[in-house]
């Protein structure tokens, strides 16, 4: 392995960036693709497929074999409020393999007795965003209703480009927050990847099944990455 | 379970490398580049060893990491890159192997 590749692999894992090591196997040589890099043929195929799965494997390519080890920073999922719906969403995610961070100001609701094995902050989502941003390889959902806690983080999202933005609320409700965002400078075409009404639509009622709705939307964005820009996934 | 988002940098066996790297050590990187069957360690995984034998990760639950130190020593030796493929004990040429009836192919190469 080349000491500079791997120094470059580290910093991408470390700063939580994509990258796939490509090593041919016959010479040896090794080389970093970060994601969004153009590679033709079959191996731009196989990398693309690697991005998408997070899975390493050997492959054939132009009459080669490759390696291609596979390193996605490990997804999270943030929820701004710590209410009932969260409550249900916590323990799932942590379970399909994505960890929660809840954040919310409000003392009475972000309590460790309502959060039991949760990182929890009860602060104001600008301070902790502060001090750890969100990145391509965090979801975000928005589940307080009170725009005074949900639209900061909802414009960080967007900003982050986070693979996944959800916001709780109507379609009226969400009509006067996208006029906010606009008016905290978010662009219409960034607005429009926030999911809301939040969740896949499985008729979720109780708080609980609303918890299975987000989590299925959040596996859904993170497995179909990168596929709307090719017309992939409506 | 490690739930952490962050690199844990002292087990991380790559971040280890590199930092032997800057020790101005010899180093091998091994990797699991296919398994068959029941294999411990997923593609990808890494053992990382220096020439003096101490290595960190693993390639397998420990039954072969011992076999793949010996070949990482010759190949900080040598500079040549080698493939190694094992399987279960006594179905294969070499003298250790995989309890759980997996074969893997560990993929040994030299660190500059």
């Amino acid at each position: 392995m080349d000491p500079y590749v791997l120094k470059t692999l580290n910093e991408e894992r470390r700063a939580r960036r994509a990258a796939v090591l490509v090593t041919d196997l016959g010479d040896g040589r090794d080389r970093i693709v970060r994601e969004g890099d153009q590679v033709a043929g079959e191996l731009g195929t196989a990398i693309a497929r690697a991005f998408r799965t997070g899975n390493s494997e050997s492959v054939e390519a132009e009459g080669r074999t490759f390696f291609l080890n596979a390193h996605l920073p490990r997804p999270r999922l943030v929820v701004i409020g710590a209410v009932h719906i969260s409550q249900a969403l916590a323990p799932m995610a942590r379970i399909a393999g994505y960890p929660v961070e809840i954040i919310d100001p409000r003392t009475a609701f972000a309590t460790p007795e309502r959060f039991p094995d949760v990182a929890l902050h009860a602060e104001w989502p600008e301070d902790v965003l502060t001090r750890t941003p969100l990145d391509s390889y965090t979801a975000l959902a928005a589940v307080t209703h009170d725009p005074k806690i949900d639209d900061f983080a909802l414009k960080a999202a967007l900003d982050a480009r986070c693979f996944y933005v959800g916001a709780l609320g109507s379609r009226k409700t969400h009509a006067k927050r996208v006029e906010r965002l606009l008016a905290l400078g978010a662009g219409a075409d960034q607005i429009a990847r926030i999911h809301a009404p939040i969740g896949l639509d499985i008729g979720a009622a109780s708080p609980a099944e609303i918890a299975v709705a987000v989590l299925a939307q959040t596996i859904h964005a993170f497995r179909s990455r990168g596929l709307e820009a090719k017309g992939a996934v409506a | 379970m490690n739930e952490s988002i962050y690199l844990d940098e002292a087990r991380d066996p790559l971040i280890i490398a590199e930092g032997w790297m800057k020790d101005g050590k010899d180093v091998a990187i091994a990797t699991v580049v296919e398994t068959w069957g029941s294999a411990p360690r997923p593609v990808g995984s890494h053992l990382v060893i220096d020439a003096e034998g101490n290595f960190h990760g693993s390639v397998s639950g420990g039954c072969v990491e011992g076999a793949v130190v010996t070949e990482a020593m010759d190949v900080i030796g040598s500079g040549k890159a080698r493939m190694l493929e094992f399987g279960v004990a006594d179905e294969t040429a070499w003298q250790v192997g995989l309890s759980c009836g997996g074969r893997i192919k560990v993929y040994v190469e030299r660190l500059g």
